[in-house]
């Protein structure tokens, strides 16, 4: 099966392309020139390995969680993308983004971000590079990652709250776009996942994709086999599809995306695009879509502002559909109990995203343990650290108090009786 | 429906430019976008365009998005935006839909153009879609006999305002300048260039959009463009006059006189 797209940007000739207005198609066509002549040249390649390497801290870690995997019944090893400068995944694909910018001779540079871990990196990146930086969030998302925005100020970035439509990512993209349109022929957009118009969808992938190819060569190093599952959640899904990519031809290897199901896919207050979404067009892409019998764009719901997000990447949609990958949703009561759960276990408190993929990938494992004993193994993305995500965290298990204790949250794997 | 090219032969039978207006179908309210834009009609627009009220418009400024999310706020539907087709098409002139993709491939590509043919439009501004990538739209336009009208800017290739203008049927729409909608104070100098690149390619009529407000800029866009698009100053008069439909029709009215007297001066 073919998992890249074609030249024109479609994911099994259906899912992705570019749905823009013709104002932006010579930036695009431009960048798809620009990106694809960089990675087939050595020395662009090798100077991004040198950035990665020496200021973001790659390659990451494959932890083995020794606690957890004994719950499970297997071996369960962290993917510690959170140790990355910065904290996150993010910082792979923002230095890419920028390198390129600065290859491609412009001078600023644009950005949305919703939990802010992206802003946070694409101001880094601006700041190490020398470029000007404007990045855009929903009001709403201003308000519940105010760390973050400071975050961004310090590091020289200007931060736009976005106040149109559900003040949140989807709505900052729409600004980012906008602005793009009016400055693109100095401006760079640093879009900040896998999602929108080729050739993003391909390059942040690309740019990420180090994730997964680490992970593999460290597991077999390590283990001497490949992981039978590899996890990670999906928003818009950058550092999925950085930990997929390298194990898409290992047809032994389990797959396995977990999307932000809120409330619950029931309660219809969720983001679990590829769950109960429908196929349609969104930021310049056709890919799953919560959207409403006409098309209208419905607003999602996640405890992580990270994964608030009404689309996904569209190589994602391609591999739900053909059946590579399997989708799943996690609630947000599950994803916290993870985070908790892994806090107390390993001593590592993960993003609310990244909770999300190890809520379901205990399940995984728990299975595949049953199935092939405690060898089986299965990678989780650990894509981001926790550190942004304590304010929600204290709101959420009511931690802060040091006269009492906070209330007792489930100390073992998601399914199992506390 | 006789395509939006029977409005531009109009316009150059009289030597001048023709004036297309827009509103957001829905806005202030389905019945009231029907008087606003029958009141545009009757004040000298030549043709119409009505927009589809979308949740993600990456084209429009936060003029026409206010309009576009009053509407949706207001329920107004995809089905309703074909009633108003039909109730402004009625009145003979050609009226054409702008609409981003996704409400078009949700309703069906197919339904879409048999609803909007049977209402009597005349076609579709994708601002969201080109050529290349509209191979469904263009299947269907071509088998209902629907404009397809889509967009050149000042960035676009040589190479790519052909293709465009080669695949483009009643008019193309120039964007005069890199950005949003919204009326400017000034009119852009990157939009008679563009025009004569368009011309260069054949002879298909060329509209002029984004940030004409006032006569005198028509005036200005009629000296080299074949027909000027007026869409955020249209909003702006009824946003002007909340809950007062009388004072937002005069304006409407008022203003669609000063543009149609801008297109005969230029």
């Amino acid at each position: 099966m073919r998992y890249e797209a074609d030249e024109r940007g479609y994911f099994g000739e259906t899912w992705g392309g570019r749905f823009m207005p013709e104002a932006l198609v010579k930036a695009l066509d431009e960048l798809t020139v620009a990106w694809q002549d960089a990675m087939a040249d050595a020395d662009f390649v090798a100077e991004f390995e040198r950035v990665l390497r020496d200021y973001a801290g790659t390659p990451s870690r494959l932890y083995h969680a020794e606690r957890l995997s004994a719950q499970v019944g297997a071996r369960v090893l962290l993917k510690r993308e959170d140790l990355n400068h910065t904290g996150a995944h993010k910082i792979r694909n923002v230095m890419g983004q920028a390198l390129l910018t600065k290859r491609m001779g412009k001078t600023r540079v644009i950005a949305e971000t919703g939990a802010g871990q992206h802003g946070v990196a694409s101001a880094t990146a601006a700041a190490w590079f020398d470029l000007d930086c404007t990045v855009y969030m929903g009001a709403v998302d201003t308000r519940r990652q105010a760390l973050n925005v400071a975050r961004m100020q310090l590091l020289g970035a200007k931060v736009v709250p976005v106040e149109s439509g559900s003040a949140t990512l989807k709505d900052a993209i729409n600004e980012a776009l906008r602005d793009w349109v009016a400055s693109v022929d100095h401006t760079a957009y640093l879009f900040g996942t896998a999602a929108g118009p080729h050739p993003f969808p391909s390059m942040v992938r690309d740019f990420c994709r180090g994730i997964g190819d680490e992970a593999r060569e460290q597991c077999l190093e390590q283990y001497g086999v490949l992981p039978d599952a590899v996890a990670a959640c999906v928003g818009g899904g950058s550092n999925a599809i950085g930990l997929f990519t390298a194990f898409l031809e290992d047809e032994g290897v389990e797959i396995h995306g977990f999307e932000p199901g809120g409330d619950g896919v029931e309660t219809g207050r969720h983001a679990a695009t590829i769950h109960a979404g429908e196929a349609g067009v969104l930021h310049g892409a056709r890919t799953y879509v919560l959207q409403d019998e006409d098309g209208q764009t419905v607003e999602s719901h996640s405890i992580s502002a990270g994964l608030d997000y009404p689309g996904v990447g569209p190589q994602h949609s391609w591999l739900a559909a053909s059946g590579r990958a399997h989708y799943t949703p996690i609630t947000d009561t599950q994803a916290m109990d993870a985070m908790a759960l892994l806090s107390r276990t390993e001593g590592i408190i993960p993003a609310i995203e990244s909770a999300h993929a190890v809520a379901g990938a205990l399940d995984v494992a728990r299975r595949l343990g049953e199935e092939k004993g405690p060898d089986a193994t299965v990678i989780i993305n650990l894509s981001g650290r926790g550190d942004k995500d304590m304010g929600t965290a204290i709101e959420w298990f009511g931690l802060g108090d040091a006269e009492g204790e906070a209330e007792p949250v489930v100390a073992t794997a998601p399914g199992e009786e506390a | 429906m006789a395509s939006t090219t029977t409005a531009f032969e109009k316009a150059r039978a009289e030597d001048r430019a023709a004036l297309i207006g827009y509103l957001p179908a829905g806005f202030p309210s389905v019945d009231g976008s029907i008087a606003a834009l029958r009141t545009m009609v009757e004040a000298g627009c030549d043709a119409i365009e009505i927009g589809l009220p979308y949740s993600d418009p990456v084209m429009d400024g936060p003029t026409i998005q206010a309009a576009a999310q009053q509407a949706l706020d207001a329920g107004t539907r995809t089905r309703d935006v074909i009633d108003v087709v039909q109730a402004v098409a009625e009145t003979g002139v050609p009226t054409l839909v702008m609409t981003y993709w996704n409400p078009v491939e949700r309703y069906g590509v197919e339904r879409w153009a048999t609803d909007l043919a049977g209402a009597g439009g005349a076609g579709l501004i994708t601002p969201d879609i080109t050529p290349d990538h509209g191979g469904e739209w263009v299947e269907a336009a071509d088998a209902h006999d629907l404009d397809k009208v889509f967009l050149v800017a000042p960035s676009s290739t040589d190479e790519r305002i052909a293709m465009t203008a080669a695949a483009s049927r009643g008019f193309v729409y120039a964007a005069a300048v890199m950005g949003v909608t919204g009326a400017r104070d000034a009119t852009s100098d990157l939009a008679g260039p563009l025009v004569q690149r368009v011309r260069a390619t054949g002879d298909i009529p060329v509209a002029v959009g984004i940030g004409v407000s006032n006569g005198d800029q028509a005036a200005e866009v009629a000296g080299y463009a074949d027909g000027v698009i007026v869409g955020s100053a249209f909003v702006r008069a009824l946003l002007d006059h909340p809950g007062d439909e009388a004072a937002g029709l005069a304006a409407l009215r008022a203003l669609t006189e000063d543009l149609a007297g801008g297109v005969r001066r230029g």
